[in-house]
Protein backbone atom coordinates (compact mmCIF):
# COMPACT_ATOMS: atom_id res chain seq x y z
CA UNK A 1 0.00 0.00 0.00
CA UNK A 2 1.06 3.48 -0.70
CA UNK A 3 0.87 4.86 2.56
CA UNK A 4 1.25 2.79 5.78
CA UNK A 5 -2.02 2.29 7.86
CA UNK A 6 -1.48 1.68 11.16
CA UNK A 7 -4.87 -0.51 13.21
CA UNK A 8 -5.02 -0.46 17.04
CA UNK A 9 -6.96 -2.72 19.57
CA UNK A 10 -7.09 -1.88 22.89
CA UNK A 11 -10.10 -1.49 25.48
CA UNK A 12 -11.93 1.54 25.46
CA UNK A 13 -12.03 1.09 29.56
CA UNK A 14 -10.74 -0.36 32.45
CA UNK A 15 -9.88 -0.80 36.00
CA UNK A 16 -7.15 0.54 38.25
CA UNK A 17 -4.78 -2.06 38.49
CA UNK A 18 -5.92 -4.06 35.53
CA UNK A 19 -3.19 -5.26 33.20
CA UNK A 20 -4.72 -5.00 29.51
CA UNK A 21 -3.87 -6.27 26.35
CA UNK A 22 -2.62 -3.79 23.22
CA UNK A 23 -2.09 -5.32 19.85
CA UNK A 24 -1.37 -3.41 16.78
CA UNK A 25 -1.12 -4.15 12.83
CA UNK A 26 0.66 -1.65 10.69
CA UNK A 27 0.76 -1.76 6.32
CA UNK A 28 4.13 -2.00 5.08
CA UNK A 29 5.56 -4.22 3.02
CA UNK A 30 9.01 -4.20 5.02
CA UNK A 31 11.49 -4.27 2.07
CA UNK A 32 14.57 -6.01 3.79
CA UNK A 33 17.50 -4.97 1.60
CA UNK A 34 18.63 -8.83 0.90
CA UNK A 35 16.12 -8.92 -2.35
CA UNK A 36 17.43 -8.49 -5.50
CA UNK A 37 15.45 -7.37 -8.56
CA UNK A 38 14.88 -8.98 -11.71
CA UNK A 39 17.96 -6.93 -13.10
CA UNK A 40 20.23 -7.80 -10.31
CA UNK A 41 20.22 -4.96 -8.56
CA UNK A 42 19.61 -5.26 -4.65
CA UNK A 43 16.22 -3.75 -3.63
CA UNK A 44 17.26 -0.96 -0.57
CA UNK A 45 15.98 -1.70 2.82
CA UNK A 46 12.81 0.11 3.56
CA UNK A 47 11.07 -0.85 6.96
CA UNK A 48 9.71 0.28 10.19
CA UNK A 49 12.44 0.50 12.48
CA UNK A 50 11.25 1.72 15.57
CA UNK A 51 7.73 1.20 17.35
CA UNK A 52 6.58 3.75 20.46
CA UNK A 53 3.33 2.91 22.63
CA UNK A 54 3.34 5.66 25.34
CA UNK A 55 0.58 6.93 28.03
CA UNK A 56 -0.26 9.74 29.40
CA UNK A 57 2.98 11.23 27.15
CA UNK A 58 5.25 8.67 28.93
CA UNK A 59 7.04 5.88 27.23
CA UNK A 60 5.54 2.20 28.51
CA UNK A 61 6.54 -0.22 25.63
CA UNK A 62 9.23 0.12 22.73
CA UNK A 63 10.28 -1.90 19.98
CA UNK A 64 13.51 -1.85 17.93
CA UNK A 65 12.36 -3.50 14.75
CA UNK A 66 14.83 -5.07 12.23
CA UNK A 67 14.27 -6.15 8.46
CA UNK A 68 13.12 -9.98 9.77
CA UNK A 69 10.21 -8.93 11.49
CA UNK A 70 7.45 -9.59 9.07
CA UNK A 71 5.70 -7.45 6.49
CA UNK A 72 2.57 -6.06 8.00
CA UNK A 73 4.09 -5.98 11.20
CA UNK A 74 1.92 -7.12 14.35
CA UNK A 75 2.89 -6.17 17.59
CA UNK A 76 1.10 -7.53 20.92
CA UNK A 77 2.01 -6.14 24.25
CA UNK A 78 0.62 -5.29 28.21
CA UNK A 79 0.53 -2.16 29.86
CA UNK A 80 -1.01 -2.30 33.45
CA UNK A 81 -3.82 1.07 33.80
CA UNK A 82 -3.11 3.42 36.51
CA UNK A 83 -4.97 6.19 35.64
CA UNK A 84 -7.21 6.85 32.81
CA UNK A 85 -5.90 8.93 29.48
CA UNK A 86 -4.50 8.79 26.71
CA UNK A 87 -2.41 6.29 24.48
CA UNK A 88 -0.20 7.52 21.06
CA UNK A 89 1.29 4.74 19.06
CA UNK A 90 4.24 6.04 16.98
CA UNK A 91 5.58 3.94 14.57
CA UNK A 92 8.81 5.29 12.75
CA UNK A 93 9.84 4.59 8.79
CA UNK A 94 13.32 4.14 7.60
CA UNK A 95 11.95 6.92 4.92
CA UNK A 96 11.72 9.56 7.35
CA UNK A 97 7.50 9.03 7.79
CA UNK A 98 5.78 9.05 11.24
CA UNK A 99 2.98 7.54 11.89
CA UNK A 100 0.73 7.71 14.63
CA UNK A 101 -2.29 6.55 16.53
CA UNK A 102 -3.80 7.69 19.69
CA UNK A 103 -6.83 5.89 21.97
CA UNK A 104 -8.43 7.31 24.81
CA UNK A 105 -8.57 4.82 27.87
CA UNK A 106 -11.58 5.33 30.90
CA UNK A 107 -10.65 4.26 34.01
CA UNK A 108 -14.20 2.68 35.91
CA UNK B 1 -8.85 -39.48 -11.37
CA UNK B 2 -5.39 -39.30 -13.51
CA UNK B 3 -2.43 -40.47 -11.34
CA UNK B 4 0.47 -38.21 -9.89
CA UNK B 5 3.39 -39.92 -11.30
CA UNK B 6 6.34 -39.44 -9.00
CA UNK B 7 8.44 -37.85 -11.64
CA UNK B 8 5.91 -34.95 -12.07
CA UNK B 9 5.42 -34.69 -7.65
CA UNK B 10 9.40 -34.52 -7.91
CA UNK B 11 9.89 -32.20 -10.40
CA UNK B 12 7.25 -30.08 -9.35
CA UNK B 13 9.28 -29.02 -6.46
CA UNK B 14 12.41 -28.65 -8.40
CA UNK B 15 11.22 -26.10 -10.25
CA UNK B 16 10.61 -24.34 -7.11
CA UNK B 17 14.02 -24.99 -6.07
CA UNK B 18 15.27 -23.39 -9.59
CA UNK B 19 13.06 -20.18 -8.75
CA UNK B 20 14.02 -19.88 -4.94
CA UNK B 21 17.98 -20.24 -5.73
CA UNK B 22 18.31 -16.67 -7.64
CA UNK B 23 20.65 -14.97 -5.01
CA UNK B 24 21.47 -16.76 -2.07
CA UNK B 25 21.68 -14.07 1.12
CA UNK B 26 24.80 -15.30 3.23
CA UNK B 27 23.50 -16.97 6.81
CA UNK B 28 24.56 -15.25 9.98
CA UNK B 29 27.51 -17.56 11.70
CA UNK B 30 27.48 -18.36 15.26
CA UNK B 31 29.83 -15.85 15.93
CA UNK B 32 28.12 -12.87 14.88
CA UNK B 33 25.03 -14.57 16.65
CA UNK B 34 27.28 -14.28 19.77
CA UNK B 35 28.64 -10.75 19.52
CA UNK B 36 24.95 -9.71 19.06
CA UNK B 37 24.59 -10.99 22.67
CA UNK B 38 27.80 -9.91 23.90
CA UNK B 39 27.00 -6.30 22.44
CA UNK B 40 23.80 -6.71 24.25
CA UNK B 41 24.59 -7.98 27.55
CA UNK B 42 27.76 -5.19 27.59
CA UNK B 43 30.09 -8.76 27.86
CA UNK B 44 27.81 -10.31 30.87
CA UNK B 45 27.28 -13.76 31.02
CA UNK B 46 23.72 -14.63 29.90
CA UNK B 47 22.83 -18.08 31.24
CA UNK B 48 19.59 -20.32 29.98
CA UNK B 49 17.09 -19.79 32.52
CA UNK B 50 13.67 -20.79 33.11
CA UNK B 51 12.31 -17.80 33.88
CA UNK B 52 11.90 -16.62 29.87
CA UNK B 53 9.57 -18.01 28.14
CA UNK B 54 9.73 -18.32 23.90
CA UNK B 55 6.65 -19.72 22.52
CA UNK B 56 7.39 -20.23 18.77
CA UNK B 57 5.64 -23.24 16.26
CA UNK B 58 7.49 -26.47 15.83
CA UNK B 59 7.22 -25.82 12.53
CA UNK B 60 6.34 -22.78 10.35
CA UNK B 61 4.56 -23.52 7.09
CA UNK B 62 6.07 -20.74 5.33
CA UNK B 63 8.90 -18.70 6.51
CA UNK B 64 7.75 -15.46 5.98
CA UNK B 65 5.05 -15.07 9.01
CA UNK B 66 6.70 -17.39 12.13
CA UNK B 67 4.41 -16.32 15.11
CA UNK B 68 6.44 -15.32 18.33
CA UNK B 69 5.53 -14.92 22.08
CA UNK B 70 8.40 -13.96 24.69
CA UNK B 71 7.40 -13.59 28.25
CA UNK B 72 9.37 -13.21 31.10
CA UNK B 73 8.48 -13.85 34.77
CA UNK B 74 8.75 -11.21 36.63
CA UNK B 75 7.22 -8.57 39.52
CA UNK B 76 7.13 -5.80 37.13
CA UNK B 77 7.41 -3.35 40.06
CA UNK B 78 9.73 -0.25 39.73
CA UNK B 79 13.06 -2.00 41.49
CA UNK B 80 12.20 -5.18 40.01
CA UNK B 81 11.74 -5.54 36.19
CA UNK B 82 12.48 -6.27 32.57
CA UNK B 83 14.15 -3.80 30.89
CA UNK B 84 14.84 -5.34 27.11
CA UNK B 85 14.08 -8.80 25.23
CA UNK B 86 16.46 -9.44 22.37
CA UNK B 87 15.45 -11.85 19.90
CA UNK B 88 17.81 -13.02 17.55
CA UNK B 89 17.55 -15.78 14.72
CA UNK B 90 20.93 -17.78 14.19
CA UNK B 91 20.74 -18.56 10.41
CA UNK B 92 19.06 -15.50 9.15
CA UNK B 93 20.79 -13.27 6.95
CA UNK B 94 21.53 -11.20 9.76
CA UNK B 95 20.67 -12.32 13.05
CA UNK B 96 18.57 -9.05 14.87
CA UNK B 97 15.13 -9.83 15.19
CA UNK B 98 13.69 -7.09 17.52
CA UNK B 99 14.28 -5.55 21.07
CA UNK B 100 11.77 -5.31 23.31
CA UNK B 101 12.12 -2.47 25.51
CA UNK B 102 9.25 -3.12 28.79
CA UNK B 103 8.99 -0.54 31.72
CA UNK B 104 7.33 -1.21 34.88
CA UNK B 105 4.43 -0.20 33.38
CA UNK B 106 3.98 -2.97 31.05
CA UNK B 107 2.64 -4.84 34.09
CA UNK B 108 3.91 -8.45 32.40
CA UNK B 109 6.75 -8.40 30.69
CA UNK B 110 5.16 -10.19 27.44
CA UNK B 111 4.96 -9.43 23.82
CA UNK B 112 4.16 -11.00 20.60
CA UNK B 113 5.29 -10.27 16.80
CA UNK B 114 5.98 -12.24 13.75
CA UNK B 115 9.19 -12.83 12.36
CA UNK B 116 10.77 -13.83 8.85
CA UNK B 117 12.75 -16.99 8.99
CA UNK B 118 15.15 -18.34 6.27
CA UNK B 119 15.14 -21.39 7.16
CA UNK B 120 14.88 -24.08 10.11
CA UNK B 121 16.87 -22.39 13.05
CA UNK B 122 17.36 -21.54 16.52
CA UNK B 123 15.56 -18.69 18.11
CA UNK B 124 17.31 -17.22 20.84
CA UNK B 125 15.56 -14.64 23.12
CA UNK B 126 17.62 -12.32 25.70
CA UNK B 127 16.09 -10.67 28.68
CA UNK B 128 17.61 -7.92 30.74
CA UNK B 129 16.34 -7.34 34.35
CA UNK B 130 16.48 -4.54 36.14
CA UNK B 131 18.87 -6.18 38.83
CA UNK B 132 21.48 -6.12 35.57
CA UNK B 133 21.07 -10.11 35.37
CA UNK B 134 20.67 -11.71 31.74
CA UNK B 135 18.52 -14.89 31.13
CA UNK B 136 18.77 -16.97 28.01
CA UNK B 137 16.17 -19.50 26.44
CA UNK B 138 16.34 -20.65 23.26
CA UNK B 139 14.08 -22.60 20.73
CA UNK B 140 14.10 -24.28 17.03
CA UNK B 141 11.85 -23.76 14.66
CA UNK B 142 11.69 -26.09 11.26
CA UNK B 143 10.64 -23.92 8.31
CA UNK B 144 8.62 -25.37 5.63
CA UNK B 145 10.14 -24.97 2.36
CA UNK B 146 10.14 -26.35 -1.49
CA UNK B 147 5.55 -26.13 -0.91
CA UNK B 148 3.83 -25.14 -4.21
CA UNK B 149 4.77 -21.60 -4.58
CA UNK B 150 2.43 -20.14 -6.77
CA UNK C 1 12.74 -10.46 2.12
CA UNK C 2 12.19 -13.98 -0.10
CA UNK C 3 13.52 -16.77 2.12
CA UNK C 4 15.57 -18.50 0.19
CA UNK C 5 18.59 -20.61 1.79
CA UNK C 6 20.41 -23.94 0.92
CA UNK C 7 17.67 -26.04 2.84
CA UNK C 8 16.85 -25.16 -0.51
CA UNK C 9 19.07 -27.58 -2.12
CA UNK C 10 19.37 -30.23 0.47
CA UNK C 11 15.41 -30.65 -0.14
CA UNK C 12 15.74 -31.72 -3.08
CA UNK C 13 17.49 -34.76 -1.03
CA UNK C 14 14.49 -35.73 1.01
CA UNK C 15 11.94 -34.82 -1.63
CA UNK C 16 11.83 -38.05 -2.27
CA UNK C 17 11.28 -39.07 1.21
CA UNK C 18 8.12 -36.35 1.95
CA UNK C 19 6.88 -37.52 -1.57
CA UNK C 20 3.18 -37.88 -1.25
CA UNK C 21 3.46 -39.46 2.10
CA UNK C 22 0.19 -38.46 3.99
CA UNK C 23 -0.25 -35.59 5.95
CA UNK C 24 2.68 -34.81 8.45
CA UNK C 25 0.81 -31.73 10.01
CA UNK C 26 -2.55 -32.25 12.07
CA UNK C 27 -4.46 -29.43 10.33
CA UNK C 28 -8.40 -28.37 11.06
CA UNK C 29 -9.16 -29.46 14.77
CA UNK C 30 -6.82 -27.30 16.86
CA UNK C 31 -9.11 -23.52 16.58
CA UNK C 32 -12.01 -21.94 16.70
CA UNK C 33 -13.45 -20.53 13.51
CA UNK C 34 -13.38 -17.04 12.03
CA UNK C 35 -17.31 -14.96 12.93
CA UNK C 36 -19.76 -16.01 11.39
CA UNK C 37 -18.13 -19.23 9.75
CA UNK C 38 -20.12 -22.29 11.16
CA UNK C 39 -18.05 -25.07 9.45
CA UNK C 40 -15.07 -25.79 7.27
CA UNK C 41 -16.62 -28.89 5.51
CA UNK C 42 -19.60 -29.61 3.96
CA UNK C 43 -21.37 -32.37 1.72
CA UNK C 44 -21.51 -31.97 -1.72
CA UNK C 45 -25.52 -30.60 -3.17
CA UNK C 46 -25.07 -32.73 -6.12
CA UNK C 47 -24.87 -36.24 -6.53
CA UNK C 48 -22.21 -35.71 -10.11
CA UNK C 49 -20.01 -34.17 -7.60
CA UNK C 50 -16.41 -35.32 -7.65
CA UNK C 51 -15.85 -35.07 -4.24
CA UNK C 52 -17.18 -36.97 -1.18
CA UNK C 53 -16.51 -34.11 1.32
CA UNK C 54 -15.97 -30.39 1.07
CA UNK C 55 -13.12 -28.92 2.51
CA UNK C 56 -11.94 -25.55 3.19
CA UNK C 57 -8.13 -24.64 2.44
CA UNK C 58 -8.55 -23.70 6.45
CA UNK C 59 -8.96 -27.50 7.12
CA UNK C 60 -5.29 -28.70 5.82
CA UNK C 61 -2.92 -25.66 7.30
CA UNK C 62 -1.11 -25.73 10.41
CA UNK C 63 -2.90 -24.34 14.11
CA UNK C 64 -0.53 -21.38 13.79
CA UNK C 65 -1.67 -20.54 10.10
CA UNK C 66 -5.14 -21.19 11.20
CA UNK C 67 -4.79 -18.82 14.31
CA UNK C 68 -4.06 -15.88 11.78
CA UNK C 69 -7.53 -16.25 10.49
CA UNK C 70 -9.06 -16.58 13.78
CA UNK C 71 -9.54 -13.25 14.71
CA UNK C 72 -10.46 -10.27 12.58
CA UNK C 73 -7.92 -8.37 14.36
CA UNK C 74 -4.70 -10.48 14.04
CA UNK C 75 -5.43 -11.31 9.98
CA UNK C 76 -3.71 -9.09 7.86
CA UNK C 77 -5.94 -9.16 5.24
CA UNK C 78 -8.26 -6.47 7.06
CA UNK C 79 -5.80 -4.36 6.37
CA UNK C 80 -7.11 -4.28 2.87
CA UNK C 81 -10.81 -5.06 4.13
CA UNK C 82 -10.54 -1.11 5.92
CA UNK C 83 -9.48 0.07 3.16
CA UNK C 84 -12.09 -1.78 0.74
CA UNK C 85 -14.53 0.12 3.34
CA UNK C 86 -13.00 3.81 2.96
CA UNK C 87 -13.42 3.20 -1.02
CA UNK C 88 -16.91 2.41 -0.69
CA UNK C 89 -18.26 5.82 0.15
CA UNK C 90 -15.50 7.72 -1.66
CA UNK C 91 -16.85 9.93 -4.59
CA UNK C 92 -14.97 9.03 -7.74
CA UNK C 93 -15.94 9.61 -11.94
CA UNK C 94 -17.73 11.77 -14.19
CA UNK C 95 -21.16 10.84 -12.40
CA UNK C 96 -19.55 11.92 -9.01
CA UNK C 97 -20.48 8.73 -7.86
CA UNK C 98 -19.42 6.19 -5.04
CA UNK C 99 -20.25 2.10 -4.63
CA UNK C 100 -22.64 3.78 -1.61
CA UNK C 101 -24.42 5.75 -3.83
CA UNK C 102 -26.38 3.12 -5.67
CA UNK C 103 -25.60 0.64 -3.02
CA UNK C 104 -25.99 2.13 0.84
CA UNK C 105 -25.12 -0.11 3.49
CA UNK C 106 -22.49 -2.62 1.79
CA UNK C 107 -23.34 -5.05 5.23
CA UNK C 108 -26.70 -4.84 3.98
CA UNK C 109 -26.33 -4.95 0.09
CA UNK C 110 -23.23 -7.23 -0.23
CA UNK C 111 -24.54 -9.55 2.12
CA UNK C 112 -24.81 -12.17 -0.33
CA UNK C 113 -22.90 -11.04 -3.53
CA UNK C 114 -19.81 -11.91 -2.44
CA UNK C 115 -21.05 -15.69 -2.59
CA UNK C 116 -23.10 -15.95 -5.98
CA UNK C 117 -19.76 -15.05 -8.06
CA UNK C 118 -19.14 -15.28 -11.05
CA UNK C 119 -22.95 -14.27 -12.16
CA UNK C 120 -24.30 -13.89 -15.14
CA UNK C 121 -24.33 -9.83 -16.81
CA UNK C 122 -27.30 -9.57 -19.38
CA UNK C 123 -25.64 -6.28 -20.86
CA UNK C 124 -21.88 -8.03 -21.48
CA UNK C 125 -23.60 -11.07 -22.27
CA UNK C 126 -21.26 -13.03 -20.44
CA UNK C 127 -20.54 -13.97 -16.68
CA UNK C 128 -18.63 -11.52 -14.56
CA UNK C 129 -16.55 -12.37 -10.99
CA UNK C 130 -16.61 -9.79 -8.88
CA UNK C 131 -13.47 -7.40 -9.53
CA UNK C 132 -14.85 -7.23 -12.95
CA UNK C 133 -18.26 -6.15 -11.43
CA UNK C 134 -16.31 -3.86 -9.70
CA UNK C 135 -14.82 -1.96 -12.51
CA UNK C 136 -18.08 -2.46 -14.80
CA UNK C 137 -19.80 -0.47 -11.95
CA UNK C 138 -16.49 1.75 -11.91
CA UNK C 139 -16.67 2.08 -15.65
CA UNK C 140 -20.36 2.36 -16.39
CA UNK C 141 -21.95 4.29 -13.18
CA UNK C 142 -18.88 6.26 -12.00
CA UNK C 143 -17.72 6.69 -15.20
CA UNK C 144 -14.42 6.33 -13.40
CA UNK C 145 -11.63 4.11 -14.75
CA UNK C 146 -11.16 0.78 -13.94
CA UNK C 147 -8.84 -0.55 -11.41
CA UNK C 148 -5.72 -2.50 -12.58
CA UNK C 149 -6.21 -6.18 -12.10
CA UNK C 150 -4.15 -6.84 -8.45
CA UNK C 151 -3.96 -3.35 -8.04
CA UNK C 152 -4.05 -1.97 -4.06
CA UNK C 153 -7.69 -0.35 -4.57
CA UNK C 154 -9.29 -3.64 -6.41
CA UNK C 155 -7.78 -6.02 -4.05
CA UNK C 156 -8.77 -4.28 -1.66
CA UNK C 157 -12.90 -3.64 -2.88
CA UNK C 158 -12.77 -6.86 -3.50
CA UNK C 159 -11.71 -7.93 0.14
CA UNK C 160 -14.01 -5.75 1.55
CA UNK C 161 -17.28 -6.87 -0.67
CA UNK C 162 -16.60 -10.43 -0.30
CA UNK C 163 -16.35 -10.15 3.37
CA UNK C 164 -19.68 -8.60 3.54
CA UNK C 165 -20.72 -12.10 2.11
CA UNK C 166 -19.07 -13.83 4.84
CA UNK C 167 -20.36 -17.03 6.27
CA UNK C 168 -22.71 -17.27 3.14
CA UNK C 169 -22.68 -20.75 1.54
CA UNK C 170 -20.88 -20.38 -2.12
CA UNK C 171 -23.68 -20.59 -4.36
CA UNK C 172 -23.26 -20.03 -8.23
CA UNK C 173 -25.13 -20.19 -11.01
CA UNK C 174 -24.16 -23.11 -13.64
CA UNK C 175 -27.37 -23.46 -15.92
CA UNK C 176 -28.63 -21.44 -18.30
CA UNK C 177 -26.36 -18.91 -20.12
CA UNK C 178 -23.46 -20.15 -17.88
CA UNK C 179 -23.65 -23.65 -18.89
CA UNK C 180 -21.32 -23.56 -21.27
CA UNK C 181 -19.04 -21.31 -19.24
CA UNK C 182 -18.90 -24.49 -16.43
CA UNK C 183 -18.18 -27.03 -18.88
CA UNK C 184 -15.47 -24.93 -20.74
CA UNK C 185 -14.13 -24.32 -16.70
CA UNK C 186 -14.65 -28.17 -16.05
CA UNK C 187 -12.61 -28.96 -19.31
CA UNK C 188 -9.53 -26.68 -18.49
CA UNK C 189 -9.74 -28.13 -14.58
CA UNK C 190 -9.38 -31.76 -16.02
CA UNK C 191 -6.85 -30.83 -19.19
CA UNK C 192 -3.45 -31.91 -18.53
CA UNK C 193 -1.03 -28.60 -19.67
CA UNK C 194 2.56 -27.34 -19.33
CA UNK C 195 5.80 -29.65 -19.23
CA UNK C 196 4.81 -31.32 -16.66
CA UNK C 197 1.43 -32.44 -18.17
CA UNK C 198 -0.73 -31.48 -15.33
CA UNK C 199 -4.34 -30.78 -14.59
CA UNK C 200 -5.88 -29.29 -11.42
CA UNK C 201 -7.15 -32.74 -10.93
CA UNK C 202 -3.94 -34.06 -10.71
CA UNK C 203 -3.25 -32.36 -7.45
CA UNK C 204 -6.33 -31.07 -6.15
CA UNK C 205 -8.77 -33.83 -6.72
CA UNK C 206 -6.86 -37.06 -6.33
CA UNK C 207 -4.25 -35.72 -3.62
CA UNK C 208 -5.62 -33.28 -1.24
CA UNK C 209 -4.39 -33.78 2.24
CA UNK C 210 -1.29 -35.72 1.08
CA UNK C 211 2.32 -33.80 1.29
CA UNK C 212 3.72 -32.87 -2.12
CA UNK C 213 7.15 -31.92 -0.91
CA UNK C 214 7.11 -29.55 1.80
CA UNK C 215 3.49 -28.66 0.96
CA UNK C 216 0.02 -30.24 2.18
CA UNK C 217 -2.00 -30.14 -0.86
CA UNK C 218 -5.59 -28.99 -0.79
CA UNK C 219 -9.08 -29.43 -2.64
CA UNK C 220 -8.10 -26.03 -4.32
CA UNK C 221 -11.17 -24.43 -2.63
CA UNK C 222 -12.36 -20.55 -3.65
CA UNK C 223 -14.02 -19.47 -0.75
CA UNK C 224 -11.38 -18.02 0.93
CA UNK C 225 -10.43 -15.54 -1.90
CA UNK C 226 -9.09 -12.64 -1.92
CA UNK C 227 -6.66 -14.64 0.49
CA UNK C 228 -3.80 -13.47 2.34
CA UNK C 229 -0.74 -15.56 1.64
CA UNK C 230 2.65 -15.63 3.97
CA UNK C 231 4.47 -16.37 0.50
CA UNK C 232 2.92 -13.01 -1.24
CA UNK C 233 3.07 -11.25 2.39
CA UNK C 234 -0.19 -9.54 1.25
CA UNK C 235 -4.09 -10.34 -0.41
CA UNK C 236 -4.14 -11.70 -3.13
CA UNK C 237 -6.80 -12.52 -5.96
CA UNK C 238 -8.26 -15.53 -6.99
CA UNK C 239 -6.48 -15.50 -10.67
CA UNK C 240 -3.03 -14.68 -9.20
CA UNK C 241 -3.38 -18.13 -7.64
CA UNK C 242 -4.24 -20.11 -10.86
CA UNK C 243 -1.34 -18.40 -12.34
CA UNK C 244 1.05 -19.60 -9.61
CA UNK C 245 -0.10 -23.20 -10.01
CA UNK C 246 0.20 -23.14 -13.67
CA UNK C 247 4.01 -21.99 -13.21
CA UNK C 248 4.47 -25.04 -11.06
CA UNK C 249 3.11 -27.10 -13.64
CA UNK C 250 5.41 -25.14 -15.94
CA UNK C 251 2.52 -24.28 -18.39
CA UNK C 252 2.01 -20.56 -19.55
CA UNK C 253 -0.57 -19.25 -17.45
CA UNK C 254 -3.85 -17.77 -18.69
CA UNK C 255 -3.88 -14.22 -17.58
CA UNK C 256 -5.66 -12.67 -15.24
CA UNK C 257 -9.19 -11.86 -16.02
CA UNK C 258 -9.39 -13.90 -18.77
CA UNK C 259 -12.11 -15.69 -19.97
CA UNK C 260 -10.19 -19.30 -19.56
CA UNK C 261 -9.80 -17.80 -15.71
CA UNK C 262 -13.29 -16.73 -15.62
CA UNK C 263 -14.52 -20.48 -16.91
CA UNK C 264 -12.10 -21.95 -14.13
CA UNK C 265 -13.37 -19.51 -11.04
CA UNK C 266 -17.03 -20.46 -11.69
CA UNK C 267 -16.11 -24.68 -12.04
CA UNK C 268 -14.00 -24.15 -8.61
CA UNK C 269 -17.20 -22.34 -6.97
CA UNK C 270 -19.34 -25.01 -7.91
CA UNK C 271 -16.68 -27.43 -6.27
CA UNK C 272 -16.95 -25.93 -3.20
CA UNK C 273 -20.97 -24.67 -3.23
CA UNK C 274 -21.96 -24.87 0.06
CA UNK C 275 -19.00 -24.18 2.02
CA UNK C 276 -19.21 -20.91 3.71
CA UNK C 277 -17.51 -17.35 2.16
CA UNK C 278 -14.65 -17.01 3.97
CA UNK C 279 -12.59 -14.27 2.47
CA UNK C 280 -10.24 -13.04 3.15
CA UNK C 281 -8.61 -15.87 4.62
CA UNK C 282 -5.50 -16.35 5.38
CA UNK C 283 -3.38 -19.30 4.17
CA UNK C 284 0.91 -19.94 3.90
Amino acid sequence: MAKSKPRVKAPKSASKGEVITIKTLISHKMESGQRKDKQGNVIPRSIINHFTAKFNGEVVFEVDIEPAISANPYLQFKMRVDEPGEFEFIWNDDDGSVYTKKQKLKVG
Amino acid sequence: MKEMSRRQALALGSGLVAITLLPLPATASIEEVNEDIKKFTGGAEAAESAIIKLEVPEIAENGNTVPLSVSVDSPMTADNYVKRVILLAEKNPNPGVATFHFTARSGVAEASTRMRLATTQNVVAVAELSDGSFHMTKSTVKVTIGGCGG
Amino acid sequence: MELKNKATVSALGVAFAALLVPGLLAGGEALALPEGIETVKVAPTSKDHPLDEILSGWHFRSPETQALQEDDFENPAFLWVEQGEELWSTVEGAANKSCSSCHDDASETMATAGANMPKWNEALGKPVNLEQQINHCRTERMEADAWKWESTQLLAMTAYVRNQSRGEPVAVQTDGPMKPWFEKGKDIYYTRVGQLDMACSSCHEGYYGQQIRADRLSQGQTNGFPTYRFKWQKIGSLHRRFKGCMKNIRATPYKVGSDEFLALELYTAWRGQGLPVEAPAVRQ
